[in-house]
């Protein structure tokens, strides 16, 4: 078991998400640094996809009450062990007893803490992930709070060399795709778009971030009917200033769509604070295709690396 | 037969969005165009939306070209006839924020507004949005109204809005743009239950004016 004695300003349990239910209205959820969480689960022995903790800006105490293994991935929250300093993005055994605390990241947002043999809940519909506007999966559907306990599974045979992954390069910068709506918009705002740099808003969520830059402007204004959106897709309301959908977002929505962020990048918008500066990348479909790729095959070459370092 | 445009929506989906007007027979045909891609290949979800349907694929695993031959293969077999679902009535205390916006955005008086509201039939063209959230045809044109030009932070749960020419009721509280005209006690949405959303597409759907 692990008590939560600090969960800091928003921890939540989640896995990679709960597809399949779209069209039922359900938002996929999941962890918004998809990458860090499978690394992390990837170096305590269990599939990437297991459920783990994603903390916000850190400040979170950890108690374990059983032996178990751990790492800590994601932004860099200067993790300790029972005050001995923790090498991020590295596997370390734990005893039943010691505590983990988790200070301010000097940058990036969300730590995920990835236990080995995971967390022992019920899923929902197939899915361990907290839905926040929902108010089901994870721990009673809410985000973790101070005393909280979370069930471990039994521990499988715990891996014993001490093994880490270099974490990937972040950049306040992702790549995007025009989206279906790109050409109505006057050539001034999307001019604006690629070049400006948006400021991530207080008013920002799971859901999605608002930004703050130069008024985006369509030159055509009609309504949209109501269609399919994803994480990724940046909107943009008549306030003219565009919100870029995250894991948590609604499944269909209205507004106009001037571009989507790249399915091997939603990652690194997860890890951008409030207040943060933001720009967009133009790239092509076969770039968009060629980072996923690649980022499948790192995750599976670690695989293939940690199962012959145990 | 009119064309079905079928677009990127980034690298992991395709929207279809079928000729305009929009009509409950074209709906049908979303429905029917979901359920013939349901089983291709590489096909992981499907949301119709309202005279759209966007496929999300694994683009690792399938061309969006051979999705969009798919699609078209299906759009030109002809039509089956389909029934409407069962008929479920929904109690509303009418007495949103914006019901005086909308009254004299459409010219009517506030009566006169809840009276066109109930008067309607009703039927759920797809679940979207959020959980159990049912997007409903057959708004009286006269109550078509845009929406706020600043979505909300928070709308209640069970509140009952128009969004241009659609009406439908809030499962959950949630951030959203349309304007409010009352709220239901009804719940639309738990996850607990078999099905968890209490409308289907197909179903139909009546409003009924009620004080509590």
């Amino acid at each position: 078991m692990i008590e939560i004695l600090r969960a800091g300003p928003l921890a939540t349990v989640q896995d990679l998400g709960r597809p399949g239910w779209r069209d039922r209205g359900l938002s996929l959820c999941g962890a918004l640094d998809e990458f860090a969480l499978q690394a992390g689960n990837l170096l305590v022995g269990n599939a990437p996809g297991a459920a783990g903790l994603e903390f916000t800006l850190g400040a979170a105490t950890l108690r374990f009450h059983a032996d178990t293994c751990i790492a800590v991935t994601g932004a860099d929250a200067n993790a300790s062990l029972d005050g001995h300093p923790l090498r991020p993005w590295w596997r370390q055994r734990v005893r039943a007893g010691q505590t983990l605390k988790l200070a301010a990241p000097r940058e990036r947002m969300r730590s995920y803490v990835a236990m080995a043999g995971g967390l022992d809940l019920l899923p929902t519909l197939g899915s361990l992930s907290t839905d926040l506007k929902g108010g089901f999966g994870g721990l009673d559907g809410r985000a973790l709070r101070d005393g909280d306990r979370l069930p471990l599974n039994p521990t499988p045979a715990l891996p014993a060399r001490a093994v880490g992954i270099r974490p990937p390069d972040w950049t306040p910068a992702v790549r995007v795709l025009p989206g279906p709506e790109h050409e109505d918009f006057t050539a001034a705002a999307r001019e604006a778009f690629w070049a400006s740099d948006w400021t991530v808003t207080p008013q920002s969520n799971r859901m999605g971030y608002r930004l703050a830059g130069p008024v985006l402007e369509r030159e055509r204004g009609e309504e949209l009917a109501s269609h399919g959106v994803l994480p990724g897709v940046i909107q943009v309301p008549p306030s003219g200033q565009p919100i870029v959908l995250l894991a948590d977002a609604q499944t269909t929505g209205g507004y106009p769509k001037i571009a989507v962020v790249i399915r091997a990048d939603l990652w690194k918008l997860g890890q951008l604070r409030l207040g943060a500066r933001l720009r967009f990348v133009p790239c092509t479909r076969d770039e968009a295709v060629a980072a996923l790729r690649e980022q499948r095959m790192l995750l599976d070459q670690m695989r293939i690396a940690l199962c012959m370092s145990t | 037969m009119s064309e079905l445009s079928v677009h990127p929506l980034g690298e992991t989906a395709l929207c279809c969005t079928l000729p305009a007007p929009l009509s409950l027979e074209q709906q049908q045909r979303v429905w029917q165009l979901a359920a013939g891609l349901a089983n291709v290949d590489g096909v992981q979800e499907l949301i119709p939306g309202m005279n759209n349907l966007t496929l999300v694929f694994d683009p690792l695993r399938t061309e969006p070209a051979a999705l969009e031959a798919a699609a078209l293969a299906l759009w030109v077999k002809p039509p089956r006839r389909q029934q409407l679902g069962r008929l479920v009535e929904i109690p509303v205390i009418y007495d949103g924020p914006d019901l005086g916006d909308v009254a004299s955005h459409c010219g009517l008086s506030i009566d006169e507004v809840l009276r066109r509201h109930t008067a309607g039939d009703y039927v759920v063209y797809f679940i979207g949005f959020q959980p159990g959230f049912a997007y409903l045809g057959g708004l009286d044109e006269s109550l078509h109204t845009p929406r706020r030009s600043e979505p909300r932070v928070a709308v209640p749960r069970g509140s009952v809005g128009i969004g241009g020419a659609q009406t439908g009721i809030y499962p959950l509280v949630t951030p959203g743009g349309w304007q409010l005209i009352g709220r239901t006690s009804l719940a639309l949405f738990d996850p607990q239950a078999e099905p968890p959303t209490l409308l289907a597409p197909g179903d139909r759907v009546r409003f009924v004016a009620t004080t509590e």
